[in-house]
């Protein structure tokens, strides 16, 4: 069994308790309009084109059998992704790293093994792994056979999901884990749709019936997007939510930024990308202040 | 921080530095004397300090509360024509270079034409250097294969211990005395040369005391005209402190603190040592006073830390003894590594942390001042708090403290031969360096250019830049069938230039032996007086020799390249790989990139990579380590570099790491700039494969943006950071907290940056005060940005 992964990373301080190894999954059932990490939406491998490290030497269109890449007069290398077969042949005539396949498939053995390697750093600080995505759910199986693996060698787990699964799915394996970092994003379901692609009903469930079947601790992760879901009764009715549950511990407010944006760039899908306004400091203290005069442990950041 | 010490920390600051010829005119005066010509050398060494400490300018500034100067003002530096006579080329250039200058006056220039320069040419230790060498040690010291410490400075490299807390000097003369009296003149062929040292020795205690003296009697002549009646206590209490010590063991802390500030100008005056003087462990030695001042009533926290502030900037005063050439090159800076120790365990192995560790840490905060220089020792048994307290003042951003591994520094001295108490009395000095304070000679003696060596292999013992064949032939690397082939030509052509500079290092060791004793210093480090031997003879009870080994990083990356691209994917070859490096490159930019992106690099916890680090760290330490010196000691390896591999880049052409000719070569241990990219766990990985407890030291620099540490929560990590490299037994790391965008606005305006202190390598400096070059490397360093 493998999983599809595009991205890990060591000395992550901002995904739960200590210092961690964040595992991103590949593949993501919502398509939210602000994503920063775009290269997880899609489950399939995806060619991505890093034009800062990019010498312009038209290498990779030599070496390209299928006709993919192209320059514009300014020597800009672009991508019809549609006929890409992800055969490498560019990334291996690239001397720069400038052209990458984002997404690789790894066993549970594989992974553990790069997991490992900062378990020094895990014991000292109390800190873990994160499984994130993209959604690690959308991997299920192998998401519970790999939480079942670190659980065995005493390593500290969090999940990080936007709460999107199947019922049964989500309470099995996201009961498994030490911390769940759970994704709110917003009350009204019609926004929900609109700005993710999906309905928040699935999610709201799931995280109520988990939170009263299980003890295992909560972190709501909440991304402020100003005009989008800073409003009085967004917060009013999240609050109002995560009241009525037991095992939240800590909210973060986790601001926009804009960084998704050269991402997409990089995959040649910025029409797909929307932008938004960064919250203010203000802004940001202004909620996180909400929460707190509620009574909940709130704090800006992961 | 008070009035009082903010005003005297501004005229620190404000005060540029100069050269003074005083020191060098009463030394060539003495020298010139009958009696000086006809004593031993080490009396003439007496004479000529006790002329010093009775001649020399003495001022007791306003508001001082610790008093004495090595100089006749604050800043004003001497020199030191016994060891390297300045020509008037020098001092013209010491006037106008654009960093770390001093200005020099037209009297100083018409004494050292008149006095100095006729008498000391030829006879200065530096000629007598430069006299001794081989041909070939000259063409590889020009080649800037190593550097040689001594050239311009005296050794010295050592650390005060608890001695002068326990012992005034006229206890130390009773020492002398008993030592005097156990002379065995029927068998000991070196009786005569004990008692001249003694006597010598003698005449040193007495002449501290009487400086010492000479400034009671100016506090109390001050005292008596002052019309504030605060500071005519202050006074009073200044003439009765410096009649009390150094003479005696010191009754209080203000009393500590004047002894030891004596002792430092005695020994800075003496020599211009090597990485100054320093009190080393100073929140214990400090502690038993300031615990008794508080309890009697007779102290604060308040003053001690006045005190202590006080203290602090009489360091600040005293800019290193001017540098010129290569000597300048391999550490262009006027701080003078004093480096203060705190934390650490006791000598009983217990958690050493006291209440003053953390007073201590305030008056580093919030003097934020070169020097002196600061860093933490932290033992496993220490509290998180002491390193957290510590990592705040990091997050400031001026480079100190810096962070050790009292663990680690325990076990390398004990490697050596300490005993572990006398370990646990030691700690760091100067940049890193392990050392038994109070009982050790460790003596840096040059750095080593390994990627030099590298280069010099890879053209069968030539220097390219020069065209000069000055190492052994040891094959066209064309020919070269495996890559052990290439390492064994590699480890031939080390030890070929590292024989050559540890027979320079011998004759140098002699020479000072012979010509320029230290008994002065020689007064306080354990067991010279004991043995009747010089500080500069062996008489240490442990002495060691460092040989600084450059570029782990640099050369690590230079085989990985040659690996991994020649021998393993056959990507290149030999003969495009030469001519690229001929080219600089030129023409070569794919391969360039090639060797840039897609080659394993050391810092990235890819065993690839980290596995060559090993075998070159393996390489430097069999081919040093544990061979002897004339005088008793012991060759030891440590891997620091100052600013050397500024220098060493300068002169090393390109290299296969895709390095271009002129960059600086990677620094301490530290991977090459820019090149670790898995992040700062992986970096402490890569490092902690490395066996440091096999070394006198490591260096390894890390840079990080204010944002990782601004919150409590990111100090915390940092802490666990650096908890879990000690675990590995790392023995240094320090940080840079400031971003690459500042730093590049300092380069544009540095008016506007003239207080950005950033960690250059064992040390701090003004950014504005680095080389360009240097400038621009601390950009490049990876800044470890949050994600």
């Amino acid at each position: 069994m493998k999983g599809t992964f595009f991205d890990l990373k060591r000395y992550a301080v901002h995904d739960g308790p200590g210092i961690r190894v964040t595992v991103f999954f590949k593949g993501c059932p919502l398509h939210c309009l602000w994503c920063h990490n775009p290269e997880g939406i899609s489950p399939e491998k995806e060619l991505m084109l890093l034009p800062s490290r990019c010498a312009r030497c038209g290498d990779c269109l030599r070496a390209c059998r299928h006709g993919v890449l192209s320059q514009e007069p300014d020597g800009e290398v672009v991508a019809d992704h549609s006929r890409c077969t992800l055969c490498g042949d560019c990334i291996k005539a690239c001397a720069r790293d400038a052209i990458q396949i984002v997404g690789w498939e790894a066993t549970i053995a594989e992974i553990v093994t790069e997991i490992e390697k900062d378990r020094s750093f895990f014991d000292q600080s109390g800190g873990g792994v994160t499984l994130t995505g993209g959604e690690p759910l959308l991997q299920a199986e192998f998401t519970e056979a790999l939480i079942d693996e670190l659980k065995l060698r005493g390593v500290h787990v969090a999940l990080d999901t936007s709460g999107y699964a199947p019922e049964e799915t989500f309470l099995r394996v996201a009961g498994k884990s030490d911390l769940v970092l759970f994704d709110l994003k917003l009350m009204d379901e019609g926004k929900h749709k609109k700005f993710t692609g999906v309905s928040n009903q699935l999610i709201l469930h799931n995280f109520r019936v988990f939170d009263s079947k299980t003890q295992v601790p909560v972190w709501a992760r909440f991304p402020l997007i100003p005009g989008v879901n800073d409003d009085g009764e967004n917060l009013e009715e999240m609050a109002d939510f995560l009241a009525s549950l037991k095992n939240v511990k800590l909210i973060n407010i986790l601001p926009y930024h804009k960084g998704g944006v050269e991402k997409f760039r990089r995959l040649g899908r910025e029409n797909e990308f929307v932008v938004f306004n960064s919250p203010t400091e203000e802004n940001i203290n202004g909620v996180v202040k909400f929460f707190q005069d509620r009574g909940f442990k709130a704090k800006k950041g992961g | 921080m008070n009035e009082r010490i903010k005003k005297l920390r501004e005229q620190s600051l404000n005060t540029s530095p100069s050269i003074t010829p005083e020191r060098a005119r009463i030394v060539t005066e003495v020298y010139r004397s009958p009696e000086a010509q006809a004593a031993s050398f080490a009396k003439q060494r007496a004479l000529v300090f006790k002329a010093l400490m009775e001649k020399k300018k003495i001022f007791i500034d306003d508001g001082e509360l610790i008093v004495g100067e090595r100089g006749p003002a604050h800043k004003a530096t001497p020199t030191y024509p016994e060891v390297c006579c300045h020509t008037l080329e020098d001092l013209e250039t010491l006037n106008s270079r654009p960093k770390t200058s001093y200005a020099v006056d037209e009297e100083t220039l018409k004494i050292y034409h008149e006095e100095i320069i006729p008498f000391w040419r030829g006879r200065a230790m530096r000629d007598r250097i430069f006299a001794q060498m081989t041909p070939e040690w000259k063409e590889a010291y020009e080649a800037g294969i190593f550097t040689e410490f001594m050239e311009q400075r005296a050794p010295g490299h050592t650390v005060l211990g608890d001695k002068i807390y326990r012992k005034g000097l006229l206890d130390i003369l009773k020492d002398i005395q008993e030592s005097l009296s156990q002379l065995d003149f029927y068998r000991d062929p070196e009786a005569l040369d004990k008692k001249e040292e003694l006597e010598a020795m003698a005449i040193c205690a007495e002449a501290l005391i009487t400086y010492a003296r000479r400034h009671a009697q100016l506090a109390r002549e001050m005292a008596e005209k002052e019309k504030d009646p605060q500071r005519k206590k202050e006074l009073e209490k200044i003439a009765a402190t410096c009649e009390w010590v150094p003479a005696y063991a010191p009754r209080d802390f203000w009393e500590a603190l004047q002894y030891y500030w004596f002792v430092h100008v005695g020994v800075t005056t003496e020599y211009n040592t090597w990485d100054s003087f320093n009190p080393g462990r100073l929140d214990q030695h400090l502690y038993p006073f300031y615990k008794k001042g508080l309890e009697e009533g007779t102290l604060t926290r308040e003053q001690a830390k006045e005190l202590l502030q006080a203290f602090w900037v009489k360091f600040n005063n005293q800019p290193a003894p001017p540098k010129v050439g290569v000597t300048a090159e391999e550490s262009g800076t006027y701080t003078d590594f004093a480096l203060i120790n705190v934390g650490g365990l006791t000598p009983d192995g217990r958690d050493a942390v006291n209440e003053l560790s953390f007073l201590i840490l305030d008056v580093i905060e919030e003097m934020r001042i070169l020097q002196p220089s600061s860093m933490v020792q932290v033992s496993a048994k220490n509290p998180d708090s002491l390193l957290l307290r510590a990592l705040k003042i990091v997050r400031t951003g001026f480079g100190q403290p810096s962070i050790f591994n009292t663990d680690a520094i325990v076990q390398e001295l004990v490697r050596q031969g300490k005993t572990v108490e006398d370990a646990r009395r030691g700690g760091a000095s100067g940049c890193v360096e392990a050392g038994a304070f109070g009982t050790e000679a460790y003596i840096l003696t040059g750095y080593f250019n390994i990627p030099k060596v590298f280069e010099i292999t890879l053209n069968n013992g030539v220097d390219p830049r020069t065209g000069k064949k000055i190492g052994l032939e040891t094959g066209d690397p064309r020919n070269f069938k495996t890559f052990a082939e290439l390492l064994q030509a590699f480890e031939k052509q080390m030890r070929y230039f590292i024989d050559i500079k540890i027979r320079g290092n011998n004759v140098i060791e002699k020479l000072f032996a012979t010509y320029l004793p230290a008994p002065f210093l020689s007064l306080f480090i354990d067991d010279c007086v004991a043995k009747g031997k010089d500080y500069h003879n062996g008489g240490a009870r442990y002495n060691t020799r460092y040989i600084q080994g450059v570029g782990l990083g640099s050369i690590t990356d230079i085989l990985s390249a040659l690996k991994y691209n020649i021998y393993d994917q056959k990507l290149v070859t030999w003969e495009e790989m030469l001519e690229a490096l001929k080219k600089n490159f030129v023409g070569y930019e794919k391969l360039r990139d090639r060797l840039l992106n897609k080659t394993p690099k050391f810092g990235n916890d890819d065993d690839y990579a980290d596995e060559l680090a090993k075998i070159v760290f393996d390489m430097y330490f069999n081919l040093i380590d544990g061979r002897p010196t004339v005088c008793g000691g012991t060759y030891r390896i440590n891997l620091l570099p100052t600013t050397v591999h500024v220098y060493f880049g300068k002169v090393t052409g390109a290299t296969p790491d895709g390095r271009l000719a002129g960059e600086p070569l990677s620094e301490g241990i530290s991977p090459v700039q820019g090149m670790d990219r898995k992040g700062p766990t992986a970096v402490i990985k890569s490092e902690g494969k490395l066996d440091h407890i096999k070394t006198g030291g490591t260096l390894l620099n890390m840079k990080f943006t204010p944002q990782l540490l601004a919150e409590e929560e990111g100090l915390v990590k940092l802490k666990d950071l650096i908890r879990t490299y000690f675990k590995f037994m790392g023995h240094h790391i320090q940080f840079n907290v400031v971003t690459a965008e500042t730093l590049r606005e300092a380069q544009k305006h540095p008016e506007k940056y003239r207080d950005l202190i950033v960690r250059v390598a064992g040390y701090s400096d003004y950014f504005v005060d680095c080389a360009r070059e240097l400038q621009d490397e601390i950009i490049r360093r990876t800044e470890h940005e949050s994600f």
